[in-house]
């Protein structure tokens, strides 16, 4: 389908994915339409794990660091399964579908070892956790104009699903479809998820390019995706995220809800609540001419290495070199001066507040 | 886009424009396609010396960094400076967006690199 839109091709997770679209104009062409219009992806190799019975929020309680207790039916929040040392299996956006009844969202690339921790981890609870993800191919349509280009396709009024909430509609005349407005991109959007046949999916994907024409929707590769969620500061795994790094180092600790009832990795984060951490994660812009990347080094200005970049990029909409980093806490001050090696040359950099974009609250 | 007939062309997808003892070097439409976004080029300073099949500088699009290597060796005599305000030129006509200007060590080096034809067509297999 994709190749048939002339896009270059990349295997990711063991999927045959689509990094950006040439004749949509390219990465950055896709990544502005997001923020000034409409873009959409194919997003199919995101996992889907549903826990169901009567225990079943008991489960995500104990395997989720969030509170699940906390949403409402028809309610998502974003969360993270964590080891007992706190350090991530995945990230994953946990949706209350009904009263015994929620659907993760998980990453593609960890999607096995996901499911496998999941059915170890709940199986002291009264419920059954099934991967179905092959059933689903989910669409994403982002930008300031996604509700007025799915708007066509649904019978459901979107305006009345707010952030990070979702409800069961028809959209291209397909009954019982989940509708979430939720995304990757730091923007506005939707994310629908219809069954994963071809001709269904082919159908889908055509109907909302059709729906989109007016707003000059392009069709967005992971290139898009990446400096998009960059630009949000959204947690990559195997990047700001991994089994080695812990939530408190993420700095996602107001998704971790310590106060609640006890869940894997809880102790762990007390312990290291209490010694502090030894490194964090911070945003940087390059202050000089360089682009830090992925891997490269950081250090300080007498030239000892202190850490890390963990995505680093151009940022298409913002016009900066700009990265996510882990470094000491005494490097993490706002306007600190650090530098990142780029080939031999330090490059210097100075630490910025993140969200490096937000997007502009609705008038 | 058509390749010029009167350059030569690597396997490393650059280009070069031999006049006499000087010639022009710049990267592929081909280059430039696969590259994507150019947002960034880093190239030698006047004086330098290049050697045919090294590398002389990188070109990094918003998702990678790419090496660039010299299709002949010699002394860098002009470098573009315009392309560090407006990389984007290499997207927009990478044939003429030049990256650097040489005084040949050898004038005859580059004969043996393939004809805008034979570029053409390893381009296809490639593919």
């Amino acid at each position: 389908m994709h190749r048939k839109l002339g896009a270059k091709m990349v295997d990711f997770g063991g999927w045959d994915m689509p990094v950006e679209y040439p004749a949509s104009g390219g990465l950055v062409k896709e990544h502005l339409a997001v923020r000034s219009g409409v873009g959409m992806f194919d997003v199919s190799h995101m996992g889907d794990i549903l826990i169901r019975g009567p225990q079943a929020l008991d489960a995500v309680q104990w395997i989720s660091m969030n509170d699940a207790s906390k949403l409402q039916e028809g309610q998502a929040h974003y969360s993270a399964l964590l080891y007992p040392e706190g350090t991530f299996v995945d990230d994953v956006i946990v949706h209350k579908m009904g009263q015994n009844d929620y659907l993760l969202v998980i990453n593609a690339g960890t999607r096995e070892k996901d499911h496998s921790w999941v059915r170890k981890n709940v199986s002291k609870f009264r419920c059954h956790a099934d991967d179905v993800g092959d059933y689903y191919t989910q669409i994403a349509i982002q930008g300031p104009k996604a509700q007025a280009t799915l708007q066509k396709l649904t019978n459901i009024d979107l305006s009345q699903i707010k952030n990070y909430w979702f409800k069961h509609g028809t959209v291209c005349n397909l009954p019982n479809t989940l509708i979430a407005r939720t995304g990757y991109t730091a923007e506005d959007g939707f994310e629908i998820y219809v069954p994963s046949d071809v001709p269904t999916s082919e159908r889908v994907w055509n109907e909302v390019t059709e729906a989109g024409k007016e707003f000059s929707i392009v069709p967005c590769g992971l290139g898009a995706r990446n400096t998009l969620r960059l630009e949000g500061k959204m947690a990559l795994y195997g990047h700001e995220i991994s089994d080695t790094i812990n939530v408190l180092e993420a700095a996602l600790d107001r998704y971790c809800k310590m106060e609640k009832a006890d869940f894997v990795g809880k102790a762990a984060l007390e312990k290291v609540k209490a010694a502090g951490v030894k490194r964090i994660l911070v945003g940087l812009e390059a202050v000089d001419r360089g682009i830090p990347r992925d891997g490269y080094k950081v250090f300080d200005a007498q030239g000892t290495e202190i850490g890390y970049v963990t995505s680093g990029s151009p940022a298409p909409f913002l016009k900066k070199n700009i990265a996510l980093a882990y470094v000491p806490p005494q490097h993490s001050e706002i306007g600190h001066e650090v530098f990142v090696e780029i080939r031999g040359q330090k490059v210097k950099c100075k630490v910025v507040p993140t969200p490096f974009y937000k997007r502009p609250k609705k008038a | 886009m058509a390749y010029p007939k009167d350059y030569k062309y690597t396997k490393e997808h650059e280009w070069i424009q031999v006049k006499g003892n000087t010639a022009t070097v710049g990267i592929t439409d081909h280059a430039q396609e696969s590259l994507g976004d150019i947002v960034f080029v880093e190239l030698p300073k006047v004086g330098a010396q290049v050697e045919a099949g090294k590398s002389f500088g990188t070109v990094e699009s918003v998702k990678a960094v790419s090496e660039l290597y010299a299709p002949a060796s010699g002394k860098v005599v002009e470098v573009n400076e315009s392309l560090n305000q407006g990389p984007e030129a290499v997207n927009q006509d990478a044939h003429k967006a030049w990256m650097i200007k040489l005084e040949l060590t050898n004038p005859s080096q580059a004969d043996g690199l393939m004809s805008a034809d034979d570029y053409e067509k390893y381009v296809a297999e490639e593919k």
